[in-house]
């Protein structure tokens, strides 16, 4: 073997023996440092600095910013943390950085506002980040529906909701829901319509896949949580006419309270009959089969929640 | 040729490259240095409050950092091109010399320079604590620790500058060692988007945050600034990591440099 062949031949063993310890050696330091490197502290935490620093590619930084703000959410909430500390300041510099950003307001008062795990708990930032929003996009209708949804939501002030779906209805580009949200927030009445038509216009104002199935689940659930109030307060009325709690849904249509379907029991969407239980209670048969149902549990059964994904 | 010779003319390489090196004024960087990192130490002391530990400690790293990969980069490029374009490479291939014995020595040439560079710097760094501090505190070991990862950083650069320099031309070598360098400061972001993207993305973002060199598991600065510790593991990790990158990235520039047709 000639000399150029062996060093030939030893530079490749170097060369894969090398790559492949290199990439083993980054996975281990990969998840030495994964906690680290998740930062629980923004060592520089001025948007101001930062805008500075950034020598005017503030769009670029303020992308990166973003996609740190989304991965650290989607971090903390796979793992099913309470402590979501970084997320309003990141969010806040991203913003300051390109306040032209849209999703960071749209998506980032979502993530802000849920209480834990499934968001940070924090209302206020998100209506502070919305209203930052607003104040640099003023003709957006979605961010006019963003602040809505999160005082209709978040802190049922329906008078301040109705306001700021009064304001995004005004704009020459706007969602036709939006004057009647706003209506029906000021006389507040009808809450399952008006949550139906909030979930109904989330899925429509958006091509995220997952934010359409969280506001199909929500439309879901509010179907079941809308049908077992009907179903309850007919068994409340036979039973202030009659003294007595009915045994059958049948019971409840021969008294003229309910109008039962073709197939001869009221069903959840997924076609499964409510039970009537003994005590007058309704409920679903496979309470974990709807999620965010509120109603038709059995007692100490919480509210299902999609399972977070891996 | 045995085993010490071959030890000797990668050494009297390295050696020759150190020098050219020193004589090409690549040191006056730590004059710049200096100024620098005195005047922020006494600027900081005037304008701000209790940050002037952090403003040093951040100030001084990033800087050691930033001005050695700009040497390293600049000075890498051109280890081959430059003994090219003098004819010396010819002179040098013509003697016992294997090619490969020459990219090795010009690869430990350039880190030599780097390191006397760091440690120049390093002192420079621990006399503007000394100033803003008046003492040295037990914290002050991990700034030791960051200016080791820097050195290690200085490694991969070395290793990455030559690699491209044994098949491009200086200017290009430059583009690309330098846009491996930025796209592997921001490697702990391409991680995470790798690990939350699913299908062939997921798959690409992987590899490739595999495949770029990681400088930010090297960069601990942060971290010391505010007086976190590093953990031993970690130190053996990045030492090891460094070390394997490097090798890689020299085979890489001694297989191709083995078939470049020097004439």
């Amino acid at each position: 073997m000639s000399a150029t062949r062996r060093v030939n031949r030893v530079a490749v063993a170097v060369l894969l023996f090398s790559m492949a310890g290199a990439a083993s050696t980054l996975y281990a330091v990969d998840h030495l440092r994964r906690e680290p490197v998740a930062q629980e502290s923004l060592y520089v935490n001025s948007p101001k600095v930062l805008r500075r620093l950034s020598l005017g590619y503030t769009g670029l930084l303020a992308d990166i910013y973003w996609t740190r703000a989304v991965q650290y959410f989607g971090e903390k909430h796979r793992a099913g943390s309470r402590d979501y500390r970084l997320l309003a300041p990141l969010l806040e510099v991203t913003t300051e950085l390109d306040p032209r950003l849209l999703p960071a307001y749209q998506f980032g008062a979502n993530f802000l506002a849920p209480k834990p795990p499934y968001g940070a708990g924090l209302p206020g930032a998100a209506l502070a980040l919305t209203k930052y929003g607003i104040e640099h996009n003023p003709d957006q209708w979605r961010l006019y529906y963003n602040l809505g949804f999160l005082y209709y939501t978040e802190l049922k002030d329906y008078a301040k909701a109705a306001d700021a779906f009064s304001r995004g209805a005004k704009l020459p580009v706007t969602h036709p829901f939006m004057p009647v949200l706003a209506a029906r927030m000021a006389e507040h009445a009808g809450e399952f319509d008006t949550a139906r038509m909030l979930w109904h216009t989330t899925y429509q104002s958006t091509q995220d896949p997952l934010i359409r199935q969280n506001a199909v689940q929500h439309l879901l659930a509010l179907q079941v949580d809308e049908d077992v109030t009907r179903l309850e307060q007919a068994v409340k009325k036979y039973h202030e006419q009659t003294g007595r709690l009915p045994a059958s849904m049948s019971d409840l249509e021969r008294a003229g309270l309910i109008h039962l379907p073709a197939n001869g029991t009221p069903a959840d969407p997924n076609g499964r009959p409510y039970k009537l239980m003994p005590d007058g209670r309704i409920e679903v048969q496979d309470p974990g089969s709807i999620y965010f149902i509120t109603k038709g549990l059995p007692p100490g059964v919480p509210t299902p929640e999609p399972a977070r994904v891996d | 040729m045995n085993s010490g010779g071959t030890n000797a003319r990668i050494g009297y390489i390295a050696f020759n490259t150190f020098r050219e090196a020193v004589r090409d004024r690549v040191l006056y960087n730590l004059i710049a240095f200096a100024l620098l990192l005195s005047g922020a130490a006494i600027l900081v002391g005037e304008i701000s409050i209790d940050i002037e530990r952090l403003v040093v400690v951040n100030l001084g790293l990033t800087a050691v950092s930033l001005f050695g990969v700009v040497i390293a980069i600049f000075i890498g490029i051109g280890l081959v091109s430059k003994e090219i374009d003098k004819r010396t490479l010819y002179t040098v291939l013509s003697r016992p010399v294997r090619r490969w014995e020459f990219v090795v020595g010009k690869f430990f040439g350039l880190t030599g320079t780097l390191v006397v560079n760091t440690f120049f710097m390093a002192l420079g760094v621990f006399l503007a604590l000394l100033y803003v501090a008046h003492k040295f505190e037990m914290m002050d070991v991990w700034v030791l620790v960051a200016l080791y990862f820097i050195v290690l950083q200085f490694l991969i650069v070395c290793a990455l500058a030559l690699f491209f320099s044994s098949f491009s031309t200086p200017l290009m070598s430059a583009v690309f060692t330098f846009a491996l360098f930025v796209v592997g400061s921001l490697a702990e972001d391409l991680r995470g988007f790798a690990r939350i993207t699913q299908g062939v993305g997921g798959w690409l973002a992987t590899a490739i945050a595999y495949l770029v060199p990681n400088f930010s598991a090297l960069n601990v600065i942060s971290q010391v600034a505010h007086g976190d510790a590093i953990p031993g593991r970690l130190i053996l990790y990045d030492s090891v990591y460094a070390l394997l990158y490097s090798a890689m990235a020299i085979s890489g520039a001694v297989l191709i440099f083995q078939r470049r047709n020097l004439k």
